[in-house]
């Protein structure tokens, strides 16, 4: 029995008195990196895997389409769906939609728009396509299919 | 006399920047700002003569609604291979007389179906460019990441100088046909 009362000899305690500053430190990190998104996403984000990714020059003059299944399919069904901002809208729409975006930014910004397409993985080409075709029509021919960078297998 | 110090309380400062921290914990997303760039050709004009290309200057991939691929009209199962295939085509210089004629005309028509799934689209792409960017990375003498790190990067002029090297008589053709409507 006394064998397991036998007490340490060494203080076992972890000093805490460091713990607000670890905190901190971690809490600033987040604040910082942190981007709160004014639009919650409402369709499937399952972002596919390349190799040969491009970063972004400028964020202020990149704009988002987000395409997939919706997330709500008993109310919106299954078939992918275009997302801009916070509503859906159909190809007819993209036009509007990037004058509208044109429009936010200054004038001799306007062609450097770039659209990224942020698309499901499982979402068709057909879809796609027949947003490239509008954006064609718009004039914003700068695209990034946005993906997540592979492992390279070397 | 004694005064009374004004203090606060620090001995829940810990909690509260926990419950901070784990705020920004739940709600942080990292921005991801990365990704595939592609250039649209400029709308259809109806009044534009149709320019024909030479068959041997044209790499044909196909990709059909149930993911699978036709590359210069032959099925393809494993793609670990077509990178080499698209460097070899787009180098080729004339010397075999079913590949290119220069670097400058090769084009890499790439044709998808409506039913062609996202996925399967980025991963093609991806060999494509990834043929192209291997081929630029060699010629200016970097890795394959610092010149694609040097192309985002046009307003440093070390980098221009990079990408400009790479790049030079070598356009990257990448032509994306409209997808067809065969399946799905």
């Amino acid at each position: 029995m006394s064998k397991f009362k036998k007490k340490a000899t060494v203080k076992q305690d972890i000093p805490t008195s460091s713990m607000p500053d670890v905190v901190f430190m971690l809490l600033f990190f987040f604040m910082v990196t942190t981007e709160l998104r004014e639009t919650s996403i409402e369709v499937q984000q399952r972002i596919p895997e390349a190799s040969q990714l491009r970063k972004l020059q400028r964020k202020t003059l990149v704009t988002n389409l987000y395409i997939g299944e919706p997330k709500k399919t008993e109310q919106f069904g299954k078939e992918p769906k275009i997302q801009a901002e916070d509503v859906f809208i159909e190809p007819k729409d993209i036009i509007l939609w990037v004058n509208r975006e044109k429009d936010k930014l200054a004038e001799n910004e306007r062609e450097q728009l770039t659209v990224a397409l942020k698309v499901d993985s499982e979402a068709k080409r057909g879809i796609i396509a027949d947003v490239e075709t509008e954006l064609r029509k718009a004039n914003a021919r700068k695209l990034l299919y946005t993906v997540v960078q592979k492992r390279e297998e070397k | 006399m004694a005064r009374a110090t004004p203090e606060i309380p620090n001995a829940s400062m810990a909690d509260i920047a926990f419950l901070l921290l784990t705020f920004f914990l739940v709600t942080t997303t990292i921005a991801n700002d990365r990704g595939l760039s592609i250039g649209l050709p400029p709308p259809l004009d109806p009044n534009q003569p149709i320019i024909k290309q030479q068959e041997r200057n044209i790499f044909t991939i196909q990709v059909n609604s149930s993911d699978a691929l036709l590359v210069e009209g032959e099925p393809m199962e494993d793609v670990s291979g077509l990178k080499e295939d698209i460097k070899r085509f787009i180098l080729n210089n004339g010397a075999d007389p079913h590949l290119s004629d220069s670097p400058e005309k090769a084009i890499v028509s790439y044709k998808t179906d409506r039913g062609t799934s996202h996925k399967r689209f980025v991963q093609i792409l991806d060999i494509i460019q990834g043929a192209y960017y291997d081929i630029y990375a060699e010629r200016a003498g970097v890795t394959n990441a610092r010149f694609r790190e040097a192309a985002s990067d046009p307003a440093n002029p070390e980098s221009k100088a990079i990408y400009d090297k790479g790049r030079e008589g070598i356009p990257m053709n990448i032509s994306i046909a409209e997808p067809t409507k065969i399946g799905g």
